[in-house]
């Protein structure tokens, strides 16, 4: 059945599973905004307990996410792999660390003999938090800003002269940390990070059965849905206004074009349609637990997640379809990268599209696993009848 | 090519090896633990006899244990293809993404969906969900190590694809040839069935040590059984695939069979080193030959294991260096000059097509393609072709304690299996001893295994087609020394973690089965 569609229909429906991966990590995140609030919400023990027991039962979806998420995009545009994790090295890098000492921090943290003490796991968690979800952001914003490398296939043929044979060569001083200094990018950097503790409360108010958190949950809400709705607004409007890389479809050849991803929006109306719901759900998930605490706040996690997904996706394919250059380098405009000139061979995306056939089954036995062991919320008492406790 | 920074190259090698021998420090635990335990568990629920049940949930809070970390080391691998060895990414990325992202989406859902379940289902689903679940779990694990396997085994035996010279990268043109190539099948079930044998050695060590301790003895004997029977028929299962290992090697890595065997010079009727000490040659240093300071040999039998035929000629470190016009073996000089006529004809290709001369482009294409199995000693012109030949002592004695051990681990199944049926176990300190000891020596041989595979496939990252100094990423060599120093005190600290909490939730023991014990101490 693949085997009818063009070699650009598959380099477009890639482009959307690695987009939809993309959109899933950053609603699970929520688990990496909560272990930002540990002390924020837990003010004893008993209630740290039972936030770090309720993270701890998902963190390895966001983890699974976050790896099949860079295993999907390898397979589909291997020269954005070879090109940003090889040049922005530093960024990667220290994002990874994040998740190496996530890993461990929760099996580990209440263990007897765990060696470092159970702040320092705690630490650990909070420094996933943050730094995961602002790096992340931080690095997708790149998307729309551009980075400083240059790409040369035929680097590969360099016998002589004083330079190694490396087609992809980082020009960024900082090897991806320069990143980080930009304003624009870190204002999505710091909506991702907002957005990963909003999710994360509206997740608590759907699991958790106990009063006094429950206030502290209510008043951190609007604490943090602020700063995320002011700097996603200005990151949006921000890049809307501003020139995006294009691609001219019969040349190839990549250029500055004004408004190009406002333009994105207007030619592309279903995406469009996307954000706009994506973001009208964000705010719906997020306003109505504070109107009506009583009835609505259980809800909440499934309009903002929903409407996270949705928002994330509009996103990544206004910087990706519609010939547009989805990881441009400011430093030579034409070794930008687009879904047509970094995608994997026809035969390859058509072999990796029957193993996407088999996401849908993935998500529905995920389903049945959670609801099998989710089917009450959590207190202590429910802690003190389980047998395996983070 | 002289414009070379080893510096740099060795850097990215020594990072991508400590990670991927602290990984391996983990999964084969994983891989055969979770096995063993659903052994467990389905005698628990067969028989209903709560003490399965006890059994179970004891090696499933040290699977536990083991599974966070080498969770937290694999993350690291997956994206060193990208960080550090990115020209290979692009090279050949289209056919080694595949399995990585194949992984992701059938295996490590699976298991990390099932974990949930199999930790925090016990009183929540019924017994046979939660049975199923942990079945899950072990099949899933044994999945991602199948789909990364076939990635490894691609790089030593690349199959299935073509080079695409517009986009200068080799394309899967069959996939079915890549997911079942003989070297990939061979690499998975030796991979997979020497971690059902650590984990047997565990698992029997960690029980000798109940009995040993006079703690536990139903629990330790009902323990060393299902491991000891499970360890006793993987273990033959181990030979015969490490056999066939070999006569992979012997086809398509002729070289590193050559370095395993200290094989200077090729011959017919090539006997076997069973056992020996090397000295090296001063005189032929820069071919890094070795000597024999003393050596057992089996006649014939190096020749039958790689080509199944005692006549047959196996070639040595001298024959593949200097070629051998008799056996059609080309010198390392001739191939790399081959090589660079690849690298240039592809150059030129590109060259003529930018200025659509056909008739130019076509005959560069020709050129290339008649040297493209060279391609990668074209990067070695000019240079030392010794740099071609991986370290012998490294792979020699790497094998020869490898495959010793695993006869060790074999005859010791068979004997604590004996003595426990008997029921005689407990009164032989030695031999209770003897388990004990061989845990560390189980990790010893698992990761030598890894050491003959990788160290004796030097330089190459692609067999022939692409070594490290042309795969890896444009960095400064102190960026990666700094990364490799961060990667080797966390994982070094986190090792020293492990191991201090699985230290003493064994010596803790399995406990009586009421929640309430596990709980209050987790709320400390």
């Amino acid at each position: 059945m693949f085997e009818a569609f063009s070699y650009i229909t598959l380099q477009h429906y890639w482009w959307i599973i690695v987009s939809l991966l993309g959109a899933i990590l950053v609603f699970l995140m929520f688990v990496q905004g909560g272990q930002t609030l540990i002390y924020t919400i837990g003010k004893t023990n008993d209630e740290r307990t039972i936030l770090i027991n309720l993270l701890g039962r998902k963190w390895e979806f966001t983890f699974t996410t976050l790896v099949t998420f860079g295993g999907a995009f390898f397979a589909s545009f291997p020269l954005f792999y070879s090109t940003s994790f090889g040049g922005a090295y530093w960024v990667w890098i220290v994002i990874l660390f994040a998740f190496i000492i996530q890993a461990v921090s929760y099996e580990y943290r209440s263990k007897a003999g765990n060696f470092l003490g159970k702040r320092t796991y705690e630490t650990f968690l909070l420094i996933n938090g943050i730094l995961a979800p602002l790096l992340i952001g931080t690095a997708v914003a790149t998307f729309f800003t551009g980075s400083q490398f240059s790409v040369n296939l035929m680097n590969i043929t360099r016998l002589t002269g004083d330079k190694m044979p490396i087609i992809s060569e980082w020009t960024g001083p900082a090897h991806g940390l320069e990143a980080a200094l930009s304003l624009h990018n870190l204002t999505l950097g710091l909506a991702v990070l907002f957005l990963s503790r909003v999710l994360a409360l509206l997740y608590f108010m759907n699991r958790i059965k106990h009063a006094e958190m429950m206030e502290r949950v209510k008043k951190q809400l609007l604490i943090n849905a602020i700063p995320f709705v002011v700097f996603f607004l200005t990151f949006v409007i921000w890049t809307l206004l501003s020139s995006g890389f294009a691609v001219n479809p019969d040349t190839k050849e990549v250029f500055m074009e004004p408004y190009k991803y406002l333009h994105n929006l207007i030619q592309m109306p279903v995406v469009a349609i996307m954000f706009v719901l994506g973001v009208a759900l964000v705010l719906i998930g997020i306003i109505r637990p504070l109107t009506c605490f009583e009835k609505c706040s259980t809800k909440g996690i499934w309009g903002a997640g929903i409407g996270t997904v949705l928002t994330v996706l509009a996103l990544f394919l206004l910087a990706g379809f519609n010939n547009t250059a989805y990881y441009p380098s400011t430093f030579d405009l034409q070794s930008s990268l687009t879904i047509q000139n970094s995608s994997s061979s026809q035969y390859t995306l058509t072999a990796m599209s029957y193993v996407s056939l088999l996401v849908p089954f993935v998500i529905a036995y995920i389903w049945v696993a959670w609801r099998s062991i989710d089917n009450k919320k959590i207190d202590m008492e429910e802690l003190n009848d389980e047998t395996h406790v983070y | 090519m002289e414009n070379i920074d080893f510096s740099l190259v060795n850097w990215s090698r020594a990072q991508f090896a400590l990670t991927a021998m602290y990984h391996w420090l983990f999964v084969p635990l994983t891989l055969g633990l979770s096995f063993i335990v659903a052994f467990m568990e389905t005698l628990y629920v067969r028989t209903g006899n709560p003490e399965w049940k006890r059994i179970t949930k004891f090696w499933m809070t040290i699977f536990g244990i083991n599974f966070a970390i080498g969770v937290a080391t694999g993350i690291i691998l997956e994206f060193e293809f990208g960080t550090n060895w990115s020209n290979y990414s692009w090279f050949v990325g289209d056919i080694f993404g595949a399995p990585l992202a194949i992984e992701g989406i059938m295996a490590f859902f699976l298991e990390s969906t099932f974990i949930a379940v199999m930790f925090f289902g016990w009183n929540k689903v019924s017994k046979k969900f939660h049975l199923l679940s942990t079945w899950l779990v072990a099949f899933g694990a044994n999945l991602s190590a199948l789909w990364i396997l076939v990635a490894n085994a691609w790089m030593q035996n690349p199959v299935g694809m073509k080079f695409n010279p517009d986009t200068a990268r080799n394309e899967m043109v069959n996939f079915w040839e890549v997911l079942f190539s003989p070297v990939a099948i061979n690499k998975f079930l030796h991979t997979i069935s020497s971690g059902f044998v650590l984990a047997s050695v565990f698992v029997v060590g960690v029980s000798a040590w109940y009995l040993l301790k006079n703690r536990e003895h139903l629990f330790a004997k009902r323990s060393i059984i299902v491991a000891a029977v499970f360890g006793l028929l993987t273990s033959l299962f181990v030979v015969l695939t490490g056999d066939g290992s070999a006569r992979n090697m012997a086809q398509f890595q002729p070289m590193k069979f050559a370095a395993m065997e200290n094989l200077y010079v090729g011959q017919q009727n090539a006997p076997l080193v069973a056992i020996g000490i090397l000295k090296e040659n001063a005189t032929e240093a820069d071919h890094k030959k070795q000597d024999f300071r003393f050596m057992i040999e089996i006649p014939n039998m190096l020749s039958y294991m790689a080509f199944l035929d005692p006549n047959a000629y196996v070639p040595g470190i001298q024959d593949l260096v200097q070629g051998n016009a008799t056996h059609n073996l080309l010198s390392y000089k001739e191939r790399s000059e081959k090589g660079k006529i690849a690298i240039l004809s592809l150059a030129e290709y590109k060259e003529a097509k930018k200025a659509q001369n056909d008739s130019l482009a076509k005959a560069a294409l020709v050129r290339f393609e008649d040297n493209y199995k060279h391609f990668g000693y074209g990067y070695y012109e000019g240079r030392e072709l010794h740099e071609l030949v991986p370290s012998v002592p490294i792979t020699f004695y790497s094998f020869r304690v490898m495959v010793g051990l695993g006869f060790h681990f074999m005859l010791l199944f068979f004997v604590v299996l004996v003595l426990t049926l008997k029921d005689k176990i407990a009164k032989n300190k030695w031999v209770l001893y003897t388990a004990l000891w061989s845990i560390p020596l189980a990790y010893i041989a698992s990761e030598l295994g890894w050491v003959v595979a990788e160290v004796g496939r030097q330089p190459w990252v692609i067999q022939d087609i692409l070594p490290t100094i042309a795969a890896v990423s444009q960095l400064q060599p102190a960026s990666v020394q700094i990364t490799f120093w961060m990667f080797f005190l966390i994982f070094t600290a986190l090792l020293i973690a492990e191991i201090k909490i699985m230290t003493k939730q064994i010596k803790k023991g399995p406990g009586e089965d009421v929640p309430s014990t596990e709980s209050a101490s987790a709320n400390n």
